[in-house]
């Protein structure tokens, strides 16, 4: 069997946007019967997933390079492209 | 898990500002005078906001949810503040900026424990019509009312 997708979740706060994008992305992997290994942390912690996670999911502005994809969250806070994020991080997730 | 404040006291109409460090900190001190939080509630918030914005494109107006960490919070609560002018915030998780009219400042006092308040809040976001209304009403109970419905969090002293 394949390792779990490590799924990281971050804001700056990681009490606020955070919790919406992931409860968003559990919604997600529910209706897909993704498993995933959602993480749910401050943008300052994301040095600490280097080694494990997949992919980035994020409200705040990412100025570093990173290994793993970066998908910007935004959308799910306004609606405004919505189906475009959904269909980002399911492309990433089922790579 | 304490309730949740807001109030005709806690809407701000009219706001007369040029940058969202006045706007941020015209909102703040009234929630410092409440008690609501900390002294150090205002500064954290602006510098918050410096380093992670939180300003929202929407399909209506444009909306900020300036916030910060929970140390600085006493009691939970939501201030909103209309603008008479829109004031320029840089866009979460962009180097842009957008012209906001309408600002939700959140004072959490627990981390990850306001889901269902956080989405119903998107859920107003995302209502063009709704901001709008927002954006114009003039009675502020009128206001409390329409926000607390849409919300549907039981107010303190509340039933």
């Amino acid at each position: 069997m394949s390792r779990k997708k490590q799924v990281l979740v971050a804001c700056g706060a990681g009490i606020a946007t955070s919790t919406v994008v992931n409860n968003a992305i559990e919604e997600m992997a529910k209706e897909h019967k993704l498993s995933l290994d959602i993480q749910q942390i401050k943008i300052s912690e994301v040095g600490g997933y280097v080694d494990t996670a997949d992919l980035l999911v994020t409200t705040a502005m990412t100025k570093k390079e990173y290994t793993f994809p970066v998908i910007n969250a935004r959308a799910f806070l306004t609606g405004i492209g919505v189906e475009d994020t959904k269909k980002q991080i399911l492309d990433e997730l089922i790579k | 898990m304490s309730n949740l404040n807001f109030d005709e006291s806690l809407i701000l109409k009219d706001i007369e500002a040029r940058t969202k460090e006045e706007v941020i900190g015209m909102m703040a001190n009234n929630l410092i005078e409440k008690k609501l939080v900390k002294e150090s509630y205002r500064n954290a918030v602006i510098q918050r906001e410096q380093d992670f914005a939180t300003g929202l494109p929407t399909a209506g107006v444009s909306v900020a949810i300036p916030h910060t960490d929970i140390e600085h919070v006493n009691q939970k609560a939501i201030s909103i503040g209309i603008l008479k002018e829109p004031v320029l915030f840089e866009i979460m998780g962009d180097s842009e900026t957008t012209p906001v009219k309408l600002v939700f400042m959140l004072a959490m006092d627990e981390e990850h424990s306001q889901l269902e308040l956080l989405q119903r809040l998107m859920q107003i976001f995302q209502d063009a019509d709704f901001l709008m209304y927002l954006s114009n009403e003039t009675d502020k109970t009128k206001i409390k009312e329409k926000v607390t419905a849409q919300l549907d969090f039981s107010l303190k002293g509340g039933e």
